[in-house]
């Protein structure tokens, strides 16, 4: 018995493996809910509770945000071979940058695209030293942005509870509130900050276009699908790395700058402005199989399983850890059903 | 200067037992990047383990559930060729959220009777030599390290390069369940949710730093070891806020990464075999 390369699968057989996956992936969830003790139908139904009335959509979409931005640019950068985990410390630099512009620059109509601009700005710059470190020293940067992450945490910790800690917050980790001029306007009363969900839209539809409809995106996709070609080709690999790194660094500098002024309105401690988005955004890309335009559906449906989680803590006081095991689990179904319908079985040796 | 030798080698420890698990893997050419959630899961199963039977079993629970991960990695990285790299981070994020959704329960909860450290941490060296004498002394090290740099040539000679991989991943997984086990039974007998504290990312970057030998991630363990220490000794004594310090072993990381390069890394790393391509 062995496996062996199946160069056409029938769509059937495809359905049929993914199908299969993701069944083994709710099993496995249901098997950790019921050694969490709790029902795992009843777990299931609190996942998908968000969907059922206007503010649990708005979570929905207040979640999506981030991973919109932040899976947007890693569709592009997975494609090209730039394995960027990083974009969990890339999001926390970006809302370093918003809220040295919100609090330390004199407030006023251009505050908020200075806040974009300077967070943007540290988020590539910190997924650009990976790119670097890869380029010139061969440093996998799945480690180094990993470790990247760290260190913007540790920075986030520092600035709040030392140099930029608020005068009249007391005990509590966090900054001043930012002047009325550093906040996003939202939805109605939701949390829904609708000028990031509208840059996200435009920047899954402009790297769409730029990977299929360029030259640029053209040499990419080269690039990623056939490095030896690409060199062939004369394209300059260093520098195209580079670009991904940085544009991808920049929308999670993004996401960063929307989480703190058109939600908490201040830098408050890393675990709480982001819950994780870098990781789930992995997924969002991953879902989207190099597509950045695809992740405008793939971002609301890992925006769901973040809101759901929030749901399933709130009923049954469980740790938000299990929004990791969700995105495990259906990142393993997903590569595996992927895995399973590329090859066939082959029964004598 | 005696004190900090011995905690750099009790907290080098862990460090060790992952990165020689993780190196074992490597060196029959599968990448294990779950080995933070492995040692996270771990932990706690050696942790729940010793609570109702007392700490020997609490060990070999620990090993087993590492055991069991790192095959179940394999499933995807070597049966389904799946990319390793992203069936790694998926077991990290696995291993990471079922210990800390399973582990809320023992939060707080002591520990009756903790393991002795030292013994643990001296095995840990002995299992060092173990493994380098099985590497390069034995017909299995053989069979290991030409399934990891040709397996096509291994594959022809009639070596199982399924089943050799299969092996090093398990008893590579094993090694990184002892090292969770040292974490929650004798070095912090205790659970908390991220215990770990990233250092299954840096025993990932050891391996690269020991230039994938068993011998040399002894020396490097027991320096990240040292830093580790020298991070909660010097905190409040020198002017340097103590965030910087912790911070110290993950910028580290990152230099030995950019400073060492993968040009030894075994040849097929990370490459799923196809018989016939």
């Amino acid at each position: 018995m062995r496996l062996e390369l199946d160069p056409a699968p029938s769509p059937k057989k495809v359905a049929l493996s993914y199908g299969a996956f993701l069944l083994l992936a709710l099993l496995l969830l249901g098997l950790l809910f019921l050694a969490y003790g709790v029902s795992p139908l009843r777990a299931y139904e609190i996942l998908l509770t968000p969907l059922l009335d206007p503010l649990g959509l708005a979570e929905v979409a207040r979640r999506a945000i981030p991973l919109l931005l932040i899976g947007a640019g890693l569709s592009l950068a997975f494609r090209v071979g730039f394995f960027n985990i990083g974009a969990e410390g890339q999001l926390l630099l970006g809302a370093v940058g918003a809220a040295y512009v919100a609090l330390f620059l004199p407030p006023g109509p251009y505050t908020l695209p200075l806040m974009f601009l300077l967070g943007g700005a540290l988020g590539a710059l910190w997924a650009g030293l990976a790119a670097w470190l890869r380029v010139r020293f061969g440093a996998s940067e799945i480690l180094t942005t990993l470790m990247q992450n760290y260190l913007a945490y540790y920075l986030v910790v520092y600035l709040v509870a030392g140099p930029w800690k608020g005068q009249f917050v007391f005990g509590f980790l966090y900054t001043d509130r930012f002047p009325e001029a550093a906040r996003l306007p939202r939805l109605g009363d939701s949390l829904v900050h609708w000028p990031t969900l509208l840059l996200g839209v435009g920047a899954a539809l402009l790297l769409h276009l730029l990977l299929f409809r360029t030259s640029l995106g053209f040499s990419l996709r080269v690039l990623g699908e056939n490095p030896q070609a690409a060199r062939y080709l004369g394209l300059k690999e260093g520098r195209l790395m580079l670009l991904v790194a940085l544009a991808s660094g920049l929308l999670a500098g993004f996401a960063g700058v929307g989480e703190v002024a058109g939600i908490h309105g201040r830098l408050l401690e890393p675990a709480q402005i982001s819950l994780g988005y870098g990781f789930t955004a992995i997924l969002v890309a991953w879902l989207a199989r190099g597509r950045p335009g695809l992740t405008l559906l793939t971002a609301p449906l890992l925006g769901l399983i973040l809101a759901g989680g929030d749901a399933l803590k709130l009923a049954f006081s469980m740790p938000f850890r299990v929004v990791d095991v969700v995105a495990g689990l259906l990142l393993l179904a997903l590569i595996g059903a992927e895995a399973a319908s590329r090859h066939r079985l082959i029964w004598r040796r | 200067m005696e004190e900090a030798l011995v905690r750099a080698v009790l907290f080098g420890t862990p460090i060790l037992l992952a990165a020689l698990g993780a190196l074992l893997a490597e060196r029959s050419g599968v990448v294990n990047l779950g080995v933070e959630g492995i040692m996270a899961l771990s932990a706690l199963a050696a942790f729940a383990a010793a609570l109702g039977a007392g700490p020997f079993l609490g060990v070999v629970a620990g090993v087993g559930a590492g055991v069991a991960l790192a095959l179940f990695l394999g499933l995807f990285a070597i049966t389904l060729r799946a990319n390793p790299f992203v069936a790694g981070l998926a077991v990290a994020a696995l291993g990471l959220g079922a210990s800390g959704m399973l582990g809320k329960r023992y939060e707080g909860v002591p520990l009756e009777t903790a393991l002795p450290e030292a013994p643990l941490a001296l095995s840990a060296l002995f299992l060092a030599l173990l493994l380098h004498l099985l590497l390069y002394r034995s017909r299995f090290g053989l069979y290991l390290r030409s399934v990891g740099e040709n397996p096509k040539a291994a594959d022809l000679f009639g070596v199982s390069v399924e089943g050799v991989r299969y092996l090093a991943l398990g008893l590579g997984g094993g090694l990184i369940g002892l090292g969770g086990a040292y974490l929650s039974l004798a070095y912090r007998p205790s659970w908390t949710d991220g215990m770990t504290a990233g250092l299954g990312w840096v025993a990932i970057a050891l391996v690269i730093l020991a230039a994938w030998e068993p011998l040399r991630a002894v020396f490097g363990a027991y320096l990240f070891g040292l830093l580790f220490f020298l991070q909660f000794r010097l905190q409040g004594s020198v002017p340097i806020p103590s965030e910087a310090f912790a911070a110290m072993p993950y910028l580290l990381v990152i230099l030995v990464l950019a400073l060492s390069g993968r040009s030894r890394a075994p040849k097929a790393l990370g490459q799923p075999f196809e018989r016939g391509r």
